[in-house]
């Protein structure tokens, strides 16, 4: 039996988390003597007021939005998948392989082949950890974080013994070809008067999250194997019993959660730097946790969630440029979000459902 | 009511990201932090004596993100900032992106001196004349005959410091022993203390008994433990010789805060251009205070500051790493 309703459980969870961290947020910046009514203004007029910062928190919420939905995906399975970071790496790499050594004619083009690249690349990342969970029983939480530093590392031999410019300092490629550059929201949004999204990153790898969010929906509650997915998250005898092969389950689980996660990069370093730069993924690997379980495992949620992030994210950055709030104390308000949303979960569900029971008990 | 003063507040924050009329300028520090004892300490305390002497107030960021680089650039240039002062090589691409947007906006780029765009003041520093003064120095302390380099991360730009400083010690001693070690090959090696700690005492246990560490925040590594294990070092960017009195040789400064310094003084009247700073320009150079004076024999500076004079002069020259990617007296 639910416990509480759904809309419960989908809205007034999340809400009273994000409350709560809101509230030690303002404590955090009364403390060093800033105003936190102030500082939350100018994060919403940074990142949503404006087309611009619109630009850069949808940028965010795209990767974090492909890094949620792998995570997810691998939830349903009830493995907990936490090499995202690992994975889009190497998801990079392929985009950067891809771009750098087919000569592309055109984005639209060069688009879908270094989105299969980096499908490609992520599950093939993801494959030894999942081939280890399902014949071995190594634990995919080792292994997946261990995968992390693997493709850490080995992205850093590449980037500065092998990819690296002659004579360049910085551990990066050279920049793609012009053909390969995908079309910016400036570039499609604005018109002959008025410029949209100026100088922003957002760029058409939005919308293939946004139909990535679709298709996931379509996988996990509307296909065979989806509903396979989930039985053997639910229970692994059961699933067993109904002849689901929990091995091949495992592995197809983590393949598609890694090419989620892979294609982060195409809106990174196709979309973004335009070059593969050493830590492009700057920790969207990790915030796809708190994004997955904020968003309740379901694309929708995701979707909300992935924004949400953004605009920390993008606001983050507007509270550094004009106010004085150390960026330390920045990264500590983004971690108490993180923090209340994704681990503290159950703090906040155990009472409401407690109280959802007493109330239910009142009426019957 | 309490309410109003907070709104008006707001109101006032908003209205300076907004407005342009403010003509200040801008600072830029890279991932490293504005407090990392070296390169990044070096431009902020630029611009604070800038601030002091003048009265006038500057904005800064530190980034957190590589995303934010491009981002900073053009919200400080939108709002009117003049000039935008940034900090490292990394810096270039974005510049490259943002610099033509914004033609009203003059540009300082520390570290950067290969770009085409005409409103950035390129400033670039002849590290390797610096270094290869201090070089001499180290030379000339050494006792064992054996002296060590422990470098960041291992990019060009720090093998030029570690070329000058091999050029300037086996100008005093021809048979000196040489140890170099790079810290590592990301930027994770600018902050690195643990690490050039141990680089330092595996070059003390092959011999070395001065060291030089051109490492940002791992030389603070560095420096502590020569000074634990009894040797010499040289300190590099700004003038640690006061970290342990005595026991720093001496340090081979980098004037980024002068570069920074006088970027903000000239405003947005700054000069663009290439600009390399050398001995002849003060923009390198090596430190000479109380924390080191009893190191350095008056026999040293004679000698140091002659073959000062002749770099100066054009008689002694310093070959270059960048001249063609190797450095004729040293392998990395």
């Amino acid at each position: 039996m639910q416990k509480m309703p759904a809309w419960a459980d989908a809205v007034l969870v999340p809400m009273i988390s994000l409350l709560l961290a809101a509230i030690l947020s303002a404590l955090v910046i009364i403390s060093i003597g800033e105003d936190p009514v102030a500082a939350f203004r100018l994060m919403v007029d940074g990142a949503l007021m404006r087309s611009a910062g619109w630009g850069y928190t949808l940028y965010y919420a795209t990767n974090f939005m492909f890094t949620g939905l792998a995570v997810a995906v691998a939830f349903h399975a009830r493995m907990f998948n936490i090499g995202g970071e690992g994975q889009a790496m190497l998801g990079g790499l392929g985009v950067a392989l891809a771009c750098l050594y087919i000569p592309w004619p055109h984005w639209s083009v060069a688009l879908i082949g270094t989105s299969l690249a980096a499908m490609l690349f992520g599950a093939a990342w993801a494959l030894i950890p999942a081939w280890l969970q399902a014949k071995r029983g190594s634990h995919i939480v080792i292994t997946t974080i261990m995968f992390n530093f693997i493709a850490a590392t080995l992205l850093n031999y590449l980037l500065v013994n092998v990819l690296r410019p002659k004579g360049a300092m910085d551990p990066a490629t050279a920049r793609f070809p012009e053909t390969t550059n995908l079309p910016t929201f400036r570039d499609m949004f604005s018109t002959a008067d008025t410029v949209l999204f100026r100088g922003t990153p957002a760029n058409v790898s939005f919308f293939i999250a946004v139909f990535a969010c679709f298709l996931v929906w379509l996988l996990i509650w509307r296909t065979r194997l989806g509903y396979e997915l989930r039985a053997f998250g639910q229970s692994e005898p059961a699933a067993l019993y109904a002849g689901i092969a929990p091995a091949r389950i495992t592995i197809i689980a983590l393949l598609i959660s890694g090419a989620l996660a892979g294609l982060m990069a195409v809106n990174t370093t196709q979309g973004e730097a335009e070059r593969l730069i050493l830590n492009s993924t700057e920790g969207a690997g990790f915030i796809g946790i708190a994004v997955a379980l904020m968003g309740r495992s379901h694309p929708l949620g995701v979707f909300i969630a992935a924004i949400l992030f953004g605009f920390l994210y993008q606001g983050g950055a507007e509270l550094a440029l004009w106010t004085t709030i150390p960026r330390e104390l920045i990264v500590v308000i983004q971690a108490l979000v993180i923090l209340f949303t994704g681990a503290l979960d159950n703090m906040v569900r155990m009472p409401l459902e407690r109280l959802f029971l007493a109330l239910r008990r009142r009426e019957s | 009511m309490t309410l109003m003063p907070k709104c008006s507040a707001a109101a006032a924050v908003l209205a300076l990201s907004a407005s342009a009329a403010l003509a200040e300028p801008a600072l830029i520090f890279d991932l490293g932090g504005k407090f990392d004892k070296s390169f990044n300490e070096a431009a902020f305390n630029g611009a604070k004596r800038w601030a002091e002497d003048t009265g006038g107030s500057f904005r800064e960021i530190e980034l957190q993100s590589e995303a934010q680089r491009e981002q900073a650039l053009r919200r400080f240039a939108e709002a009117g900032f003049n000039p935008v002062i940034t900090m490292g090589f990394a810096m270039a691409d974005p510049l490259s992106n943002v610099a033509p947007d914004y033609p009203d906006t003059k540009f300082a780029a520390v570290d950067v001196t290969w770009l085409d765009a005409p409103n950035i003041r390129q400033i670039g520093f002849a590290e390797h004349e610096g270094s290869y003064l201090v070089g001499m120095l180290a030379a000339m302390a050494s006792e064992t005959g054996t002296v060590g380099f422990v470098g960041g991360m291992d990019i060009p730009l720090i093998r030029h410091f570690g070329c000058g400083y091999a050029q300037g010690a086996l100008a005093v001693n021809p048979d000196l022993k040489i140890i170099a070690n790079m810290t590592g090959t990301t930027p994770a090696a600018w902050n690195d203390p643990v690490k050039g700690s141990e680089l330092t005492k595996a070059q003390i246990s092959q011999g070395a008994d001065v060291v030089y560490a051109a490492a940002g925040g791992t030389g603070v590594g560095v420096l502590q433990t020569a000074a634990d294990e009894g040797i010499l070092s040289i300190g590099v960017d700004s003038n640690q010789n006061h970290l342990h009195p005595g026991q720093v040789l001496t340090s081979m400064l980098k004037r980024v805060d002068v570069a920074v310094y006088d970027a903000m003084a000239a405003g947005e009247d700054l000069e663009t251009g290439v600009f390399t700073l050398g001995l002849a320009e003060d923009g390198v150079g090596y430190a000479l205070d109380e924390h080191n004076a009893e190191l350095i024999s008056d026999e040293m500076k004679t000698r140091v500051d002659a073959a000062r004079e002749a770099i100066i002069a054009g008689d002694l020259e310093v070959k270059g790493y960048y001249e063609n990617d190797s450095c004729p007296v040293l392998d990395f």
